[in-house]
């Protein structure tokens, strides 16, 4: 469904002399490492300012861990990314955030596409009271699939995805209220993967789960990466160090340091950050 | 001093259980008093009308002997008029509250009309009545009919609907409405595939509670001009029409006492009626909710 719009994009850039076409494709390719390329983001509810000049770039499949304490900003900065900040009637936003080179908050960008692109799993598992099969089947239905051999398919190849197929194959008609806290969250994760989006947000994905569970997810975030490029709100710091590629330190709604996980938790450059992965405050 | 304080609660705790105890007895009495009345109220009727209630009864047109009258025109009429009153009030009910509770911008001016929505909801029922003679009988020129009656009636119970169903739309998880979002679906497919289908049971309870309101509404029926004495049941919308509230008041004023017992046995059938209507909402209430 989202490819026709790739297709056009590439046809429109094809149609160029054939210099120019060479020079975009060697900047798309120096670029491709970053999905997501945020620049001098401010964000405020009302008066009260959430989001201070926030610059990062999001590198393709690998994950991305944001730390920081509570408050600090991590889940509005996460939902700024595929604009559901915006359901919030009094947010205001200025800077720029580019998927795939696209300016997001322009006028013409669509949030619905985007956030076919940019999915997202909440902190708390939200699957909708319906069966597992309708959960995951909800995506594909809304941007328009109706047939059954492919939603069947869909819906496979998603809870495979999620790692969970084996344990509800024959519990597809079963409310998803029924099951565990894991399960559920492990649900909502294949519902997202079902509309086959570029990046995936995870809040605090694991925070309401017992270690088995959290351990499950754990391992399904590492096997993601291959396919998706996933930010993951945390607030476990072994959890970070455990599954990120990156990781981003805020604090009072600023980026203090984002650097690649190894370095920022052995020799983090900013002092807040030291104090913050060494415990001593936040 | 631990055993002396070990004392003095249960000396406190004692005082409590007894004013439990008081409170329970008065409350069980409050409960008595309304059911004494209630099962009053049903001897009268039952006494009264079950003499008259048949078959025949049922089945019969109005008539100038007591023995021959019967509810049909009245019971068909006010079939009829539930009907209109439930489309006209359910499509126009569930829409506003929609449109508040989704679309609406958040402000000083939805709040008001929320507000007021509310406050029409306890409006005296013959200003309804009032305003639909104004309007759909004169104004509209449809003069004593069914649909005048009908549009009458479904205004006076959409507020009740609006605010049922506003509550109904509000007391859905944020949580699964953001899941629905987050997908790329619009507002409109958020609210067909997920809002309403959680909010239907409140909805319909809602809703059927204000139509059995409704059914036994008498005093807007007589001003925008039910028939009391009718031998047809309504052919269209436009033709004229009764309802059982109108026949059983018609047959209350009668000097005869006959009368009384024919009114009584019109009493039971309506009060059968709006049974059966309350039992629909609570049985789409647990279909609903086991499935949730
Ligand atoms: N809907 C809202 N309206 C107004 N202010 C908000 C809203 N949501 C968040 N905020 C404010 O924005 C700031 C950042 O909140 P945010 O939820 O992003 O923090 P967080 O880092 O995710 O915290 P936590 O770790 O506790 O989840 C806080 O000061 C919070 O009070
Ligand atoms: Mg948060």
């Amino acid at each position: 469904m989202n490819g026709v719009m790739e297709e056009k994009t590439n046809k429109k850039v094809n149609q160029g002399s054939a210099k120019p076409e060479v020079n975009k494709e060697g900047i798309k390719k120096e670029k491709a490492n970053n999905i997501i390329e945020v620049s001098d983001l401010n964000l405020w509810y009302g008066s009260d300012q959430a989001l201070y000049e926030v610059s990062m770039d999001v590198p393709e499949k690998q994950v991305t861990a944001i730390i920081g304490p509570s408050g600090c900003g991590k889940s509005t900065f996460l939902k700024t990314l595929n604009r559901m900040v915006e359901m919030v009637p009094i947010v205001k936003t200025s800077g720029s955030i580019k998927y795939r080179d696209q300016e997001i908050f322009s006028n013409k960008y669509k949030e619905e596409y985007l956030r076919t692109k940019v999915g997202m799993v909440f902190q708390k598992p939200n699957p909708f009271p319906k069966s597992v099969y309708d959960n995951v089947a909800y995506g594909p239905r809304i941007h328009g699939i109706k047939k059954k051999e492919v939603l069947d398919q869909i819906v496979e190849k998603s809870l495979k995805g999620a790692a969970i197929w084996d344990e509800l194959k024959d519990r597809l008609n079963e409310n998803a209220y029924g099951l565990s806290g894991g399960q559920q969250q492990r649900v909502c994760i294949a519902r997202a993967l079902a509309v086959e989006p570029d990046v995936i947000l995870m809040d605090e994905p694991t925070s309401a789960l017992d270690p088995i569970s959290t351990a499950k997810v754990e391992e399904l975030v590492q096997e993601l990466k291959e396919k998706y490029s996933i930010i993951i709100v945390t607030h476990n710091m072994q959890q970070a160090a455990r599954i990120s590629d990156k990781t981003a330190f805020f604090l009072n709604g600023e980026l203090i340091e984002f650097a690649d996980t190894d370095d920022l938790f052995q020799n983090p450059h900013d002092k807040r950050t030291e104090d913050y992965i060494t415990g001593r405050f936040g | 001093m631990l055993g002396q304080n070990e004392q003095n609660i249960k000396k406190r705790m004692e005082g409590r259980v007894a004013i439990n105890k008081i409170l329970m007895v008065l409350f069980g009495l409050a409960t008595a008093v309304g059911l004494v009345f209630l099962v009053l109220l049903f001897y009268r009727v039952l006494t009264q009308g079950i003499g008259y209630l048949s078959l025949d009864y049922i089945l019969n047109f109005p008539a100038p002997y007591p023995e021959e009258a019967g509810i049909y025109a009245g019971l068909i009429g006010s079939v009829f008029l539930m009907i209109i009153v439930a489309i006209v009030s359910v499509i126009i009910g569930v829409s506003t509250a929609i449109y508040l509770e989704e679309y609406a911008p958040k402000n000083k001016f939805t709040e008001f009309i929320r507000v007021n929505i509310q406050n029409l909801a306890g409006v005296p029922s013959i200003v309804f009545g009032l305003l639909g003679l104004t309007f759909f009988v004169y104004m509209f020129n449809f003069g004593y009919t069914l649909i005048a009656g009908g549009l009458t009636m479904a205004l006076l119970i959409l507020p009740v609907i609006v605010v049922a169903a506003q509550e109904a739309v509000r007391s859905v998880p944020a949580e699964i409405k953001e899941a629905s979002y987050g997908m790329g679906a619009s507002k409109w497919q958020t609210i067909a595939r997920v809002i309403l289908p959680a909010a239907i049971p409140g909805i319909l309870t809602g809703a059927i509670i204000a139509l059995s309101r409704a059914i036994g509404e008498t005093a807007p029926l007589i001003i925008v001009g039910a028939a009391t004495a009718i031998y047809t049941l309504p052919e269209s919308l436009l033709a004229k029409y009764t309802a059982m509230p109108i026949q059983i008041y018609n047959w209350t004023g009668r000097p005869q006492e006959e009368w009384q017992y024919v009114a009584g046995a019109g009493i039971i059938v309506l009060l059968a009626v709006l049974l059966i209507m309350n039992s629909i909402a609570v049985l789409i209430r647990n279909k609903f909710q086991r499935r949730l």
